[in-house]
């Protein structure tokens, strides 16, 4: 048995958690203040981009992930038409006013539309900065499609190289890669402790500490979350009269953190697919033989499921079955932010396969930017009792 | 580029008929609705495909039986019957925020398959490729609600912005070695889907009318560099990639790109244009709004205006325009893929960086302004569209107009509004000095630049 955490312990968790909070609120990291081993950023859009292949070129990743609901848009409102989403109007904004200038490049994905137009947004505004699609498959079932991931990251590799004027060794990959999947171990962790004890540790605060990802080393990370995970284990929590929900369609834009708190108050949030590009392969990635190799072929075998990459294995039906199966959730929440096109396809999708299976659910839309949650903490409140009632 | 020589009229075409790209047209793409709903009559295999990146040479091998949902949708609009089935989707849960053309689509499966051009015959497989994301969104409805097997064709697109890829180089060579296995891999189970085995010189066969279809087809858009413009690339040309796309590789196909280059070519020795003055040549960026575009046309028409180019010709048509897309009919499949993963990047994908092609294009067709068609059903075209214009205003100082309505959509139309906007941005023309035509043509004649 874990012995019991002190208050000091609890304080300083508490202070662990206001410093990932502060991290999520700041731009980028000063370039002039870098980690040592890293002599420039690289950003990233979501949701999955090979963060290895940047941390061993010395490049810290950084994932670009909105503007959140404090950001004014003083520059895209004029650049981008009102019905693309907010994700991708904060992030040009933020482009734009400069908050990214210290980054040596920019990557984005064809997740969607919308998201590959960010790259002719950065070749037109900042063309000094590396920018480019990543353009990782939408057919992962043709068996050579490991093959053309792997020229596709080696494409990566040596613009990499050209940027910073130093080779990528494999050894350097190799190190990388051992630094990421000790990450994603200590990930599964959290994720199997709020699926086993959601009550020490709110779908929030998990948010948080898996967020800070996104602006440190990380190796930094992995001690951040060991020494969270210990204080997690060893809080005295009790558990609550609450549901257990599973949460999915925060995959890219980030729903405000207010809101994840209002399903707190309510619900515990026992899976989720938040930050899901972070946690997208799921298990360890082979640390012997070629390392952009084992990289590839991990997209393929050993990765997760969103609405933005298509795979015949695995329908999102059932993979949102799973999530609810496994992590013995009572209903869920389907979101989507607002005119995100992908996501509120699937939200539909979502919904008419849960009324067949008979899961109780929600049916929530959000965006990045929203301030005012009284009307969906009464929507959450309501569902929430709900499923107390058909559980009683 | 152009043709410089005429081919004769294919075989049992009968030549006295005068060609009318409108009727024949229209008569091509009745055909086709009727070769649909006659398809399960005949037991032929239906395959679903987009117009962008579709890998059609090798279903015709298979015979299926071609259905472009796309089209499809856009005709709800063009026949004024498209509310019917947008209400009927969102009634099913479908978000106002998404396509309308996957919308319509829905709608045409709640109300069990009937169209207004007829009935559409369920698919066995569909083909979905990456280069408009929704496609594959679209496609995954169908797997849900009509268990269409579906196959993704992923191409890769162009990376990054002044991206130069040609063909056989490293980068090029990469990329169609993955779209080669596709392509293999979509054989596989097309033999499966057909029971037929798949026949190598046939696809040789398809290639070969569909070079000769883009060889026309090329022509017909460079025609349309000459002052005054013989057609209007909004109204006249969307006839032309209809048939591009549901024709492709076809010997009716050819022959109508042949006669229309004809046709046009005369018409350029002439000097006839698609409007008796022509005074603006302007550019078109964007999609069109089926529900209206007689009538938007006609608002820039009235001021002389004539749409010389729209990107939606290139992209809409599978990007075959954009050079050196030929196959090599000796090495068929090879060179599908080669083809197709230098069409990816050259004429569709590119529009993620559409500054590059419009810049072109504004020089090749000497146009006096451009407008741009936002709309939120289509965030392929629309979502860099702002700040792409921004950087043309900056970069070459040509006037534009941004407008906004939906493809087909009639409650995204409001007619006073744009003709207010229409209206201005010709009077703002006029004050640059703007609308001297004949002075271009003067020139053009003589050989002079327009
Ligand atoms: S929120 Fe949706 S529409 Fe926006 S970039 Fe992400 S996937 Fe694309």
């Amino acid at each position: 048995m874990n012995t019991p955490v002190s208050r000091q312990d609890e304080t300083d968790l508490d202070g662990l958690l206001e410093h990932c909070n502060a991290l999520r609120l700041a731009p980028a990291p000063d370039a002039d203040l870098l980690p040592e081993g890293f002599t420039g950023m690289l950003g990233h859009f979501p949701v999955y981009f090979p963060e290895e292949i940047a941390h061993a070129a010395g490049l810290l990743p950084v994932a670009v992930l909105g503007g959140g609901n404090r950001l004014e848009l003083k520059h895209a409102d004029a650049r981008m038409g009102s019905f693309v989403c907010s994700i991708c109007r904060s992030t040009t904004e933020l482009g734009l006013n400069g908050s990214l200038a210290g980054l040596a490049g920019f990557v984005t994905h064809p997740i969607c539309d919308a998201a590959k137009h960010l790259a002719g947004i950065w070749a037109r505004n900042l063309p000094e900065q590396l920018s480019e699609i990543l353009y990782l498959p939408q057919n992962v079932n043709t068996p050579s499609v490991v093959r053309y991931i792997t020229a596709e990251y080696q494409r990566l590799r040596g613009d990499l190289e050209r940027r910073t004027g130093r080779p990528i060794g494999d050894d350097a990959l190799r190190r990388s890669i051992g630094i990421y999947n000790e990450n994603r171990r200590l990930l599964r962790d959290l994720y199997a402790l709020r699926r086993d004890e959601p009550w020490k540790l709110s779908c929030t605060e998990s948010y948080l500490l898996t967020r800070a990802r996104t602006r440190m080393p990380c190796e930094e990370h992995n001690a951040l979350l060991e020494g969270a995970l210990d204080a997690i284990r060893r809080r005295s929590l009790r558990a609550k009269d609450k549901p257990r929900v599973v949460f999915v369609g925060g995959f890219c834009e980030q729903p405000p953190v207010e809101m994840l708190e209002v399903i707190d108050d309510n619900c515990y949030v026992t899976d989720d697919d938040l930050l899901v590009g972070l946690r997208w392969l799921t298990t360890d990635v082979p640390e012997a033989g070629d390392p952009i190799w084992a990289l590839a072929e991990s997209f393929v075998e050993r990765s997760a499921a969103s609405p933005v990459q298509h795979d015949e294995r695995k329908p999102k039906e059932a993979w949102l079955m799973r999530m609810i199966t496994e992590s013995r959730a009572d209903g869920a929440i389907l979101t989507a932010a607002k005119f995100c096109e992908p996501g509120l396809d699937e939200q539909v999708a979502w919904s008419k396969h849960l009324d067949g299976a008979r899961v109780p659910y929600l049916v929530l839309e959000f965006e990045e930017k929203m301030t005012s949650f009284e009307q969906m903490a009464m929507q959450v409140e309501t569902f929430a009792e709900s499923l107390l009632f058909a559980l009683a | 580029m152009t043709t410089a020589t005429l081919e004769p009229a294919a075989e049992g075409v009968p030549a006295a008929i005068p060609f009318d790209s409108r009727a024949d047209g229209q008569r091509l793409m009745r055909d086709w609705y009727t070769a649909l709903a006659e398809a399960p009559a005949r037991g032929q295999h239906v395959a679903n495909v987009f117009v962008m990146g579709n890998a059609v040479e090798i279903l015709r091998t298979f015979d299926f039986q071609l259905v472009f949902p796309e089209i499809n949708s856009l005709q709800t609009g063009v026949r004024k019957a498209s509310e019917e089935y947008l209400r009927l989707s969102e009634d099913y849960g479908m978000s106002p925020d998404v396509c309308s053309y996957v919308k319509a689509d829905v709608g045409l499966i709640l109300k069990e398959h009937q169209h207004p051009a007829g009935r559409i015959p369920k698919a066995h497989l569909a083909i979905a490729s990456n280069m408009c994301s929704t496609f594959i969104k679209w496609a995954e409805i169908w797997e849900r609600l009509l268990k269409t097997p579906t196959f993704v064709l992923d191409l890769p697109g162009q990376r990054a912005g002044n991206w130069q890829v040609r063909p056989g180089d490293a980068q090029h060579a990469a990329d169609a070695r993955w779209v080669e296995a596709q392509m293999r891999d979509l054989i596989e189970r097309c033999e499966t889907i057909t029971g037929k085995r798949f026949d190598m010189d046939r696809l040789a066969e398809v290639e070969e009318r569909v070079n000769r279809m883009v060889f026309h087809w090329n022509s017909v858009m460079a025609l349309n560099r000459a002052c005054p413009a013989p057609y209007n690339a909004m109204l006249d040309g969307l006839t032309y990639i209809g048939i591009m796309n549901v024709y492709r590789g076809t010997a009716e196909g050819v022959e109508f790109m042949r006669a229309l280059e004809e046709q046009l070519k005369a018409k350029v020795a002439r000097g006839e244009g698609r409007v008796a003055e022509e005074r603006f040549r302007l550019l078109f960026s964007g999609t069109p709004c089926y529900v209206s575009m007689r009538r938007l046309v006609e608002l820039f028409e009235t001021w002389g205006g004539v749409f010389a180019y729209s990107d939606y010709l290139t992209f809409a048509a599978g990007g075959m325009d954009a050079g050196e897309l030929v196959y090599d009919t000796s090495r068929p499949l090879e060179s599908l893929a080669e083809v197709t993963a230098l069409a990816a990047q050259r004429g569709l994908s590119n529009q993620f960086f559409a500054h590059e092609r419009l810049e072109q294009q504004i020089r090749d067709y000497g146009v006096d302004g451009i407008v741009f068609h936002g709309i939120k059903s289509c965030r392929f075209v629309s979502s860099g569209m702002a700040d792409t214009r921004d950087y043309l205003n900056k970069r070459l100082k040509v006037p534009s107009l941004y407008i906004e309505s939906d493809l087909i959509d009639p409650r995204y139309w409001s007619d006073a509004q744009i003709k207010n906007r229409v209206d201005a941005f010709f009077e703002s023309l006029h004050q640059r000095g703007g609308g001297a035509p004949l002075a271009k043509a003067a020139a053009a004649a003589t050989g002079g630049a327009a």
